[in-house]
């Protein structure tokens, strides 16, 4: 038997100035579910840096794309995706700009873009990246009422 | 949102308060105005983000852009008041280690 889950989508041109209203869109709808404000804070950092790697990435040159967001509310989770049919990025060379400085990386190296997928990894129980047609973005990040489960990657903040 | 960018001077110092949101919107006019005075040797930018209540990877970005020209024309780039949230950002993602961060601020936005 299937997962019940609702969902809600929402499209908006890929342009930066219509971020800021997926965010407000996220702070609903985990609200609703349940999420502490901490984890909608994480939220909408992970939604917007995805949305952001498609506005910047995706669309260059291009006025008139897309992007659609699609949340799915499970009774344990919320899965967030993310889609352009526009273009594509290549997913090897982003995947190679992915983490975090290190000390041994001198400040005139230092990437100034390439944290955004980096974060969302950090701040999402599971990130996946689909590049087949376009690019979709697909991340969980799952309810933990009262801390009774818990992921390894996750830092405890009671203690 | 928005972000709204407050610019003075005193003496070597340039100030810079902001108050909002920096991210991929926002994030453009922010680089325009820090830039610039990072430019005159031996002044001293604080960028004061006491206001602010949202940051994302574009932040990072325009801070890292600030820290290079900073260095390369020697002047400074310090970042103040950052909320816990805002802190965090640079924490996991190392880049702490290169900024001059001077005060945290407790609680969120």
């Amino acid at each position: 038997m299937q997962e019940p889950f609702d969902f809600i989508e929402i499209k908006i041109p890929a342009k930066p100035e219509y971020v800021g209203i997926v965010r407000l869109s996220i702070s609903g709808i985990a609200n609703r579910l349940g999420f502490s404000f901490e984890e909608i804070e994480d939220l909408k950092i992970a939604v917007s840096e995805a949305i952001t790697n498609t506005v910047q990435h995706a669309y260059q040159g291009v006025e008139d794309g897309e992007v659609t967001i699609g949340f799915g509310l499970y009774h344990d989770r919320l899965e967030i995706m993310v889609a352009d049919r526009g273009g594509s990025f290549d997913l090897s060379e982003i995947k190679q700009e992915i983490g975090p400085y290190r000390p041994e990386e001198s400040i005139e190296g230092l990437r100034e873009g390439g944290f955004g997928l980096f974060l969302i990894e950090e701040l999402m129980d599971k990130l996946e990246i689909n590049n087949d047609y376009g690019v979709i973005v697909i991340m969980t990040k799952h309810l933990h009422k009262n801390g009774v489960e818990s992921n390894d990657d996750e830092i405890s903040t009671t203690q | 949102m928005n972000l709204s960018i407050d610019v003075s001077r005193t003496d070597d110092i340039h100030y810079v308060k902001l108050s909002g949101e920096i991210d991929v919107y926002t994030a453009p006019k922010l680089k325009e105005t820090i830039l610039p005075l990072t430019e005159e040797e031996g002044v001293s930018v604080r960028v004061d983000l006491e206001k602010i209540n949202y940051m994302d990877s574009t932040g990072l970005g325009v801070f890292i852009s600030g820290l290079k020209s900073a260095k390369e024309h020697q002047s400074e780039l310090i970042l103040m008041n950052l909320h816990e949230r805002v802190y965090r950002l640079f924490d996991i993602t190392g880049l702490k280690e290169v900024f001059k961060i001077e005060n945290t601020v407790r609680g969120g936005n």
